[in-house]
Protein backbone atom coordinates (compact mmCIF):
# COMPACT_ATOMS: atom_id res chain seq x y z
CA UNK A 1 0.00 0.00 0.00
CA UNK A 2 0.98 3.04 -0.85
CA UNK A 3 0.73 6.38 1.52
CA UNK A 4 -0.91 8.68 -0.76
CA UNK A 5 -0.06 12.09 1.49
CA UNK A 6 3.43 10.71 2.09
CA UNK A 7 4.14 10.36 -1.65
CA UNK A 8 2.77 13.65 -2.59
CA UNK A 9 4.84 15.48 0.16
CA UNK A 10 8.04 13.92 -0.98
CA UNK A 11 7.10 14.90 -4.57
CA UNK A 12 7.01 17.94 -3.68
CA UNK A 13 9.65 18.60 -1.59
CA UNK A 14 11.76 16.58 -5.10
CA UNK A 15 10.73 19.27 -7.09
CA UNK A 16 11.19 21.85 -4.87
CA UNK A 17 14.65 20.60 -4.70
CA UNK A 18 15.74 20.17 -7.64
CA UNK A 19 13.84 23.31 -9.18
CA UNK A 20 16.61 25.15 -7.03
CA UNK A 21 19.23 22.95 -8.19
CA UNK A 22 18.63 23.77 -11.38
CA UNK A 23 17.99 27.38 -10.38
CA UNK A 24 21.51 27.65 -8.74
CA UNK A 25 23.63 25.35 -10.19
CA UNK A 26 22.46 25.14 -13.82
CA UNK A 27 21.11 28.81 -14.96
CA UNK A 28 23.25 30.99 -12.15
CA UNK A 29 26.16 29.12 -12.09
CA UNK A 30 25.96 27.75 -15.72
CA UNK A 31 26.15 30.77 -17.15
CA UNK A 32 28.77 31.87 -14.95
CA UNK A 33 30.75 28.65 -16.15
CA UNK A 34 29.60 29.76 -19.32
CA UNK A 35 31.63 33.30 -19.71
CA UNK A 36 34.63 32.04 -17.51
CA UNK A 37 35.17 29.26 -20.52
CA UNK A 38 34.37 31.66 -22.86
CA UNK A 39 36.66 34.55 -21.46
CA UNK A 40 39.35 31.20 -21.44
CA UNK A 41 38.41 30.28 -24.57
CA UNK A 42 38.98 33.54 -26.68
CA UNK A 43 41.29 35.09 -24.41
CA UNK A 44 40.17 37.43 -21.83
CA UNK A 45 39.18 37.16 -18.73
CA UNK A 46 35.55 36.79 -18.32
CA UNK A 47 33.76 38.44 -15.36
CA UNK A 48 36.21 38.96 -12.67
CA UNK A 49 34.81 41.84 -10.47
CA UNK A 50 31.68 40.28 -8.47
CA UNK A 51 33.07 38.40 -5.25
CA UNK A 52 36.23 36.31 -5.17
CA UNK A 53 37.25 35.93 -9.34
CA UNK A 54 33.72 37.23 -9.89
CA UNK A 55 31.90 34.37 -8.63
CA UNK A 56 29.20 36.16 -7.76
CA UNK A 57 28.18 37.28 -10.86
CA UNK A 58 25.54 35.75 -12.18
CA UNK A 59 24.33 36.33 -8.33
CA UNK A 60 24.11 40.13 -8.90
CA UNK A 61 22.64 39.76 -12.11
CA UNK A 62 19.34 37.82 -10.41
CA UNK A 63 19.38 40.27 -7.97
CA UNK A 64 19.61 43.10 -10.19
CA UNK A 65 16.85 41.29 -12.64
CA UNK A 66 14.64 40.66 -9.73
CA UNK A 67 13.78 44.86 -9.21
CA UNK A 68 13.37 44.83 -13.23
CA UNK A 69 9.82 46.44 -14.08
CA UNK A 70 8.12 43.37 -16.55
CA UNK A 71 7.38 45.39 -19.69
CA UNK A 72 4.22 43.96 -21.90
CA UNK A 73 4.44 45.72 -25.27
CA UNK A 74 1.07 46.90 -26.21
CA UNK A 75 0.74 44.73 -29.07
CA UNK A 76 1.41 41.28 -27.26
CA UNK A 77 -1.32 38.62 -26.57
CA UNK A 78 -1.24 39.01 -22.83
CA UNK A 79 -2.46 35.21 -21.85
CA UNK A 80 0.53 33.59 -24.09
CA UNK A 81 2.99 35.84 -23.52
CA UNK A 82 2.87 35.12 -20.15
CA UNK A 83 2.51 31.77 -20.13
CA UNK A 84 5.60 31.09 -22.23
CA UNK A 85 8.55 31.53 -19.81
CA UNK A 86 6.73 29.48 -17.34
CA UNK A 87 6.16 26.74 -19.90
CA UNK A 88 9.76 26.98 -21.05
CA UNK A 89 10.93 27.13 -17.28
CA UNK A 90 8.73 24.04 -16.62
CA UNK A 91 10.20 22.00 -19.79
CA UNK A 92 13.35 22.11 -18.72
CA UNK A 93 12.49 20.90 -15.01
CA UNK A 94 10.87 17.62 -16.40
CA UNK A 95 13.78 16.04 -17.86
CA UNK A 96 15.21 15.92 -14.94
CA UNK A 97 12.29 13.09 -13.25
CA UNK A 98 13.88 10.21 -15.21
CA UNK A 99 17.74 11.20 -14.78
CA UNK A 100 19.74 8.87 -11.98
CA UNK A 101 21.50 11.10 -9.81
CA UNK A 102 23.57 8.48 -8.13
CA UNK A 103 23.20 5.25 -6.04
CA UNK A 104 23.00 5.42 -2.16
CA UNK A 105 23.66 2.13 -1.24
CA UNK A 106 21.40 -0.24 -2.25
CA UNK A 107 18.99 2.54 -3.51
CA UNK A 108 19.16 4.87 -6.36
CA UNK A 109 19.14 7.85 -6.54
CA UNK A 110 16.24 9.02 -8.93
CA UNK A 111 13.02 10.38 -8.53
CA UNK A 112 10.91 8.31 -10.57
CA UNK A 113 12.37 5.10 -12.47
CA UNK A 114 9.67 5.78 -15.45
CA UNK A 115 9.11 2.45 -17.40
CA UNK A 116 9.24 4.82 -20.42
CA UNK A 117 12.03 6.95 -19.33
CA UNK A 118 13.61 7.86 -22.26
CA UNK A 119 10.58 7.99 -24.28
CA UNK A 120 9.12 10.20 -21.50
CA UNK A 121 12.58 12.18 -21.57
CA UNK A 122 12.09 12.79 -25.27
CA UNK A 123 8.76 13.69 -25.21
CA UNK A 124 9.55 16.65 -22.54
CA UNK A 125 12.70 17.67 -24.48
CA UNK A 126 10.22 19.08 -26.99
CA UNK A 127 8.33 20.80 -25.08
CA UNK A 128 10.39 23.68 -24.88
CA UNK A 129 10.10 24.02 -28.23
CA UNK A 130 6.06 25.14 -27.56
CA UNK A 131 7.08 27.66 -24.96
CA UNK A 132 9.83 28.91 -27.00
CA UNK A 133 6.68 29.17 -30.44
CA UNK A 134 4.36 30.64 -27.71
CA UNK A 135 6.27 33.41 -26.78
CA UNK A 136 7.79 34.04 -30.59
CA UNK A 137 4.22 34.38 -31.63
CA UNK A 138 2.72 36.56 -28.46
CA UNK A 139 5.21 39.17 -28.49
CA UNK A 140 3.77 40.30 -32.27
CA UNK A 141 7.20 41.33 -32.45
CA UNK A 142 9.00 40.04 -36.37
CA UNK A 143 12.08 39.36 -34.84
CA UNK A 144 10.43 36.75 -32.33
CA UNK A 145 7.90 35.39 -34.86
CA UNK A 146 10.88 34.40 -37.17
CA UNK A 147 13.06 32.81 -33.91
CA UNK A 148 10.16 30.73 -33.01
CA UNK A 149 9.04 29.26 -36.09
CA UNK A 150 12.45 28.73 -36.75
CA UNK A 151 13.00 26.87 -33.12
CA UNK A 152 9.97 24.90 -34.52
CA UNK A 153 11.74 23.57 -37.69
CA UNK A 154 14.45 22.65 -35.44
CA UNK A 155 12.52 20.65 -33.51
CA UNK A 156 10.81 19.07 -36.54
CA UNK A 157 13.93 17.95 -37.36
CA UNK A 158 16.41 17.09 -35.05
CA UNK A 159 13.37 15.50 -32.85
CA UNK A 160 13.96 12.68 -35.57
CA UNK A 161 17.72 11.78 -35.09
CA UNK A 162 17.27 11.81 -31.29
CA UNK A 163 14.24 9.34 -30.96
CA UNK A 164 16.67 6.92 -33.27
CA UNK A 165 19.63 7.51 -31.12
CA UNK A 166 17.59 6.57 -28.26
CA UNK A 167 15.57 3.52 -30.16
CA UNK A 168 19.19 2.31 -30.69
CA UNK A 169 20.16 2.35 -27.12
CA UNK A 170 17.24 1.26 -25.95
CA UNK A 171 17.80 -2.31 -28.34
CA UNK A 172 21.01 -2.22 -26.97
CA UNK A 173 20.07 -2.27 -23.42
CA UNK A 174 16.36 -3.88 -23.94
CA UNK A 175 14.79 -1.42 -21.77
CA UNK A 176 13.38 2.23 -21.83
CA UNK A 177 14.11 2.65 -17.87
CA UNK A 178 17.45 5.22 -17.67
CA UNK A 179 18.51 2.61 -14.08
CA UNK A 180 18.07 -0.25 -16.45
CA UNK A 181 20.14 1.44 -19.55
CA UNK A 182 22.32 2.25 -16.78
CA UNK A 183 22.70 -0.96 -15.28
CA UNK A 184 23.16 -2.60 -18.51
CA UNK A 185 26.32 -0.81 -19.42
CA UNK A 186 29.40 -2.94 -17.53
CA UNK A 187 32.95 -1.87 -17.17
CA UNK A 188 34.88 0.47 -18.94
CA UNK A 189 34.39 -1.07 -22.23
CA UNK A 190 30.61 -1.73 -21.40
CA UNK A 191 29.54 1.83 -21.82
CA UNK A 192 27.48 2.36 -24.55
CA UNK A 193 29.49 5.51 -26.17
CA UNK A 194 31.59 1.83 -27.47
CA UNK A 195 29.20 -0.27 -29.02
CA UNK A 196 27.15 2.54 -29.58
CA UNK A 197 29.33 5.35 -31.26
CA UNK A 198 27.20 6.80 -34.00
CA UNK A 199 24.03 6.64 -32.10
CA UNK A 200 26.31 8.95 -29.51
CA UNK A 201 27.61 11.07 -32.49
CA UNK A 202 23.77 11.59 -33.52
CA UNK A 203 22.85 11.90 -30.04
CA UNK A 204 25.20 14.79 -29.06
CA UNK A 205 24.21 16.61 -32.22
CA UNK A 206 20.81 16.60 -32.37
CA UNK A 207 20.57 17.57 -28.59
CA UNK A 208 22.42 20.02 -29.16
CA UNK A 209 20.40 21.57 -31.67
CA UNK A 210 17.32 20.51 -29.92
CA UNK A 211 18.84 23.03 -26.87
CA UNK A 212 19.30 25.79 -29.65
CA UNK A 213 22.70 26.12 -28.72
CA UNK A 214 25.53 26.81 -31.23
CA UNK A 215 26.29 25.68 -34.35
CA UNK A 216 22.25 25.59 -33.94
CA UNK A 217 21.55 28.63 -32.24
CA UNK A 218 19.11 29.84 -35.15
CA UNK A 219 15.91 30.70 -32.47
CA UNK A 220 18.10 33.01 -30.84
CA UNK A 221 21.00 34.39 -33.62
CA UNK A 222 22.11 37.92 -31.30
CA UNK A 223 23.46 39.14 -34.55
CA UNK A 224 20.20 38.76 -36.98
CA UNK A 225 17.21 38.53 -34.54
CA UNK A 226 18.45 40.50 -31.72
CA UNK A 227 17.59 37.49 -29.19
CA UNK A 228 14.88 36.23 -31.28
CA UNK A 229 11.85 34.71 -29.57
CA UNK A 230 12.64 36.52 -26.11
CA UNK A 231 13.11 39.96 -27.70
CA UNK A 232 10.42 41.37 -26.08
CA UNK A 233 10.59 39.82 -22.43
CA UNK A 234 12.37 41.80 -19.78
CA UNK A 235 13.78 41.52 -16.24
CA UNK A 236 12.59 37.95 -14.56
CA UNK A 237 10.65 36.57 -17.51
CA UNK A 238 14.12 37.10 -19.70
CA UNK A 239 15.60 34.64 -16.57
CA UNK A 240 13.10 32.05 -16.84
CA UNK A 241 13.82 31.75 -20.15
CA UNK A 242 17.44 31.53 -19.69
CA UNK A 243 16.66 29.25 -16.70
CA UNK A 244 14.38 26.70 -18.89
CA UNK A 245 17.46 27.00 -21.27
CA UNK A 246 19.92 25.79 -19.37
CA UNK A 247 18.57 23.30 -17.23
CA UNK A 248 17.46 21.92 -20.81
CA UNK A 249 21.17 22.00 -21.80
CA UNK A 250 22.52 20.16 -18.13
CA UNK A 251 19.55 17.21 -18.47
CA UNK A 252 20.84 16.80 -21.99
CA UNK A 253 23.82 16.51 -20.76
CA UNK A 254 22.88 14.54 -17.61
CA UNK A 255 21.21 12.08 -20.18
CA UNK A 256 24.60 12.03 -22.51
CA UNK A 257 26.13 11.03 -19.55
CA UNK A 258 23.64 8.63 -18.71
CA UNK A 259 23.07 6.96 -21.75
CA UNK A 260 26.55 6.55 -23.37
CA UNK A 261 28.99 6.98 -20.32
CA UNK A 262 27.54 4.91 -17.79
CA UNK A 263 25.52 7.21 -15.75
CA UNK A 264 26.92 7.06 -11.50
CA UNK A 265 29.49 4.33 -12.43
CA UNK A 266 33.11 4.44 -12.23
CA UNK A 267 35.66 3.51 -9.76
CA UNK A 268 36.61 4.88 -6.16
CA UNK A 269 34.46 8.00 -6.35
CA UNK A 270 31.48 7.81 -4.67
CA UNK A 271 28.77 7.43 -7.68
CA UNK A 272 27.03 10.95 -7.32
CA UNK A 273 30.46 12.42 -7.90
CA UNK A 274 31.07 10.22 -11.19
CA UNK A 275 27.85 11.39 -11.98
CA UNK A 276 28.54 14.89 -11.74
CA UNK A 277 31.84 14.52 -13.43
CA UNK A 278 30.44 12.80 -16.68
CA UNK A 279 27.70 15.80 -16.91
CA UNK A 280 29.77 18.91 -16.71
CA UNK A 281 32.13 17.41 -18.98
CA UNK A 282 29.67 17.05 -21.70
CA UNK A 283 28.67 20.51 -20.34
CA UNK A 284 31.89 21.40 -21.06
CA UNK A 285 31.69 19.85 -24.41
CA UNK A 286 28.85 21.97 -25.09
CA UNK A 287 30.66 24.92 -24.07
CA UNK A 288 33.41 24.78 -25.62
CA UNK A 289 31.73 23.91 -29.26
CA UNK A 290 29.54 26.75 -28.57
CA UNK A 291 32.89 29.66 -28.59
CA UNK A 292 34.74 27.88 -31.34
CA UNK A 293 32.06 27.31 -34.22
CA UNK A 294 30.00 30.05 -36.20
CA UNK A 295 26.20 29.31 -36.74
CA UNK A 296 24.79 27.30 -39.67
CA UNK A 297 21.98 28.73 -42.21
CA UNK A 298 19.14 27.45 -42.36
CA UNK A 299 19.22 25.50 -45.40
CA UNK A 300 22.46 23.32 -44.14
CA UNK A 301 20.84 22.86 -40.39
CA UNK A 302 17.86 21.47 -42.48
CA UNK A 303 19.65 19.51 -44.36
CA UNK A 304 22.37 18.07 -42.40
CA UNK A 305 19.25 16.46 -40.05
CA UNK A 306 17.36 14.93 -42.93
CA UNK A 307 20.03 14.02 -45.36
CA UNK A 308 22.77 12.79 -43.45
CA UNK A 309 21.69 12.07 -39.59
CA UNK A 310 18.13 10.60 -40.03
CA UNK A 311 19.68 7.99 -43.01
CA UNK A 312 22.35 7.01 -40.88
CA UNK A 313 19.72 6.80 -37.96
CA UNK A 314 17.57 4.16 -39.88
CA UNK A 315 20.88 2.32 -40.58
CA UNK A 316 22.77 1.99 -37.76
CA UNK A 317 19.00 1.09 -36.06
CA UNK A 318 18.98 -2.12 -38.76
CA UNK A 319 22.57 -2.36 -38.26
CA UNK A 320 22.23 -3.03 -34.42
CA UNK A 321 19.34 -5.16 -34.98
CA UNK A 322 21.72 -7.09 -36.98
CA UNK A 323 24.50 -7.33 -34.35
CA UNK A 324 21.95 -8.65 -31.76
CA UNK A 325 19.97 -10.92 -33.32
CA UNK A 326 22.83 -13.11 -35.27
CA UNK B 1 3.44 1.97 -8.62
CA UNK B 2 2.74 3.13 -12.04
CA UNK B 3 0.17 5.50 -10.74
CA UNK B 4 2.69 6.66 -8.36
CA UNK B 5 5.36 7.38 -10.96
CA UNK B 6 3.08 9.61 -12.59
CA UNK B 7 1.82 10.86 -9.57
CA UNK B 8 5.59 12.40 -9.46
CA UNK B 9 5.05 14.10 -12.69
CA UNK B 10 2.06 15.68 -12.05
CA UNK B 11 3.51 17.37 -9.03
CA UNK B 12 6.70 18.08 -10.51
CA UNK B 13 4.52 20.06 -13.27
CA UNK B 14 2.85 21.67 -10.73
CA UNK B 15 5.47 22.84 -8.54
CA UNK B 16 7.04 23.71 -11.20
CA UNK B 17 4.75 26.34 -12.20
CA UNK B 18 4.63 28.14 -8.94
CA UNK B 19 8.69 27.64 -8.65
CA UNK B 20 8.86 29.85 -11.46
CA UNK B 21 6.14 31.85 -10.69
CA UNK B 22 7.29 32.81 -7.41
CA UNK B 23 10.05 35.28 -8.91
CA UNK B 24 7.52 36.72 -11.01
CA UNK B 25 5.48 37.96 -7.66
CA UNK B 26 8.65 39.12 -6.08
CA UNK B 27 9.09 41.21 -8.89
CA UNK B 28 5.43 42.57 -8.78
CA UNK B 29 6.52 43.96 -5.14
CA UNK B 30 9.90 44.78 -5.72
CA UNK B 31 10.27 46.79 -9.19
CA UNK B 32 9.26 50.01 -9.92
CA UNK B 33 6.23 51.00 -12.35
CA UNK B 34 6.85 53.99 -14.67
CA UNK B 35 4.33 54.57 -17.36
CA UNK B 36 4.79 56.09 -20.68
CA UNK B 37 3.44 54.93 -24.32
CA UNK B 38 6.67 54.59 -25.96
CA UNK B 39 7.99 51.99 -23.57
CA UNK B 40 5.23 49.72 -24.96
CA UNK B 41 5.86 49.58 -28.42
CA UNK B 42 6.68 46.29 -30.37
CA UNK B 43 11.38 46.41 -30.23
CA UNK B 44 12.10 46.84 -34.12
CA UNK B 45 15.57 47.55 -34.14
CA UNK B 46 14.63 51.54 -32.96
CA UNK B 47 12.09 52.51 -35.66
CA UNK B 48 8.22 52.89 -35.09
CA UNK B 49 6.94 49.57 -35.70
CA UNK B 50 6.01 48.78 -39.63
CA UNK B 51 2.82 46.83 -39.32
CA UNK B 52 1.83 43.27 -37.47
CA UNK B 53 3.74 40.16 -36.96
CA UNK B 54 0.48 38.77 -37.18
CA UNK B 55 0.68 38.81 -40.94
CA UNK B 56 0.33 36.19 -43.61
CA UNK B 57 3.66 34.42 -43.40
CA UNK B 58 5.08 31.39 -45.39
CA UNK B 59 6.22 28.96 -43.64
CA UNK B 60 8.63 27.57 -45.90
CA UNK B 61 9.37 24.02 -44.49
CA UNK B 62 5.90 22.54 -44.31
CA UNK B 63 6.88 20.06 -46.31
CA UNK B 64 9.39 19.04 -43.55
CA UNK B 65 6.58 19.29 -41.14
CA UNK B 66 4.60 16.98 -42.96
CA UNK B 67 7.29 13.90 -43.78
CA UNK B 68 8.13 14.69 -39.75
CA UNK B 69 4.48 13.95 -38.92
CA UNK B 70 5.11 10.57 -40.65
CA UNK B 71 8.64 9.71 -39.25
CA UNK B 72 7.53 10.55 -35.86
CA UNK B 73 4.81 8.22 -35.73
CA UNK B 74 7.26 5.72 -37.01
CA UNK B 75 9.84 6.07 -34.25
CA UNK B 76 7.40 5.97 -31.35
CA UNK B 77 6.02 2.48 -33.37
CA UNK B 78 10.35 1.31 -33.23
CA UNK B 79 10.46 1.66 -29.07
CA UNK B 80 8.05 -1.19 -28.48
CA UNK B 81 10.00 -3.49 -31.25
CA UNK B 82 13.21 -2.68 -29.76
CA UNK B 83 12.57 -3.63 -26.09
CA UNK B 84 11.26 -7.35 -27.19
CA UNK B 85 12.73 -7.91 -30.29
CA UNK B 86 15.71 -9.84 -28.29
CA UNK B 87 13.05 -11.86 -27.10
CA UNK B 88 11.30 -12.82 -30.84
CA UNK B 89 14.12 -13.71 -32.55
CA UNK B 90 14.80 -13.44 -36.53
CA UNK B 91 11.42 -13.20 -37.23
CA UNK B 92 11.11 -9.84 -35.68
CA UNK B 93 14.09 -8.28 -37.18
CA UNK B 94 13.30 -9.10 -40.75
CA UNK B 95 9.53 -7.76 -40.13
CA UNK B 96 11.31 -4.74 -38.78
CA UNK B 97 13.58 -4.58 -42.05
CA UNK B 98 10.48 -4.65 -44.55
CA UNK B 99 9.12 -1.82 -42.40
CA UNK B 100 12.57 0.33 -41.76
CA UNK B 101 13.32 -0.23 -45.84
CA UNK B 102 9.69 0.73 -46.54
CA UNK B 103 10.54 3.70 -44.71
CA UNK B 104 13.97 4.49 -46.05
CA UNK B 105 12.25 4.32 -49.54
CA UNK B 106 10.09 6.72 -48.72
CA UNK B 107 12.40 9.18 -47.45
CA UNK B 108 14.16 8.79 -50.68
CA UNK B 109 11.12 9.70 -52.68
CA UNK B 110 10.63 12.58 -51.20
CA UNK B 111 14.46 13.31 -51.42
CA UNK B 112 14.05 12.94 -55.24
CA UNK B 113 10.84 14.68 -55.37
CA UNK B 114 12.37 17.52 -53.54
CA UNK B 115 10.70 17.33 -50.50
CA UNK B 116 14.11 17.92 -48.67
CA UNK B 117 15.07 21.24 -50.44
CA UNK B 118 15.08 24.40 -49.04
CA UNK B 119 13.00 26.36 -51.71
Amino acid sequence: MVSWPLEILKAIGLAAVIFTFLAVVAAMFGVLLERKIGGWIQSRLGPKHVGPQGLFQTLADTLKLLQKEHIQPRAADRAIFNAAPLIVAVAGLMSWVVIPFGTLGERVLVVRDLNIGIVFFAGMASMTVIGILAGGWSSNNKYSLLGGLRSASQMVSYELPLGMALVAVAMEAGTLSTVGIVRAQDGWFGSFVFRQFPAFVIFLIAATAEVNRVPFDLPEAESELVAGYFSEYTGMRFALFQLGEYGEMFAMAAMTATLFFGGWKGPILPPLVWFLLKMYVVVFFLMWVRWTYPRYRLDQLLNLSWKVLLPAGLVWILITGYRITF
Amino acid sequence: MLLVDWLYVGVFVVVGIIMAALPLAIVWLLAPRVDYPQKYTTYESGVVPFGQAWAQFNVRYYLFSLVFVIFAVEVIYLYPWAIVFRQIGKYAFYSMTVFLVILLLGLIYAWRKGALEWV
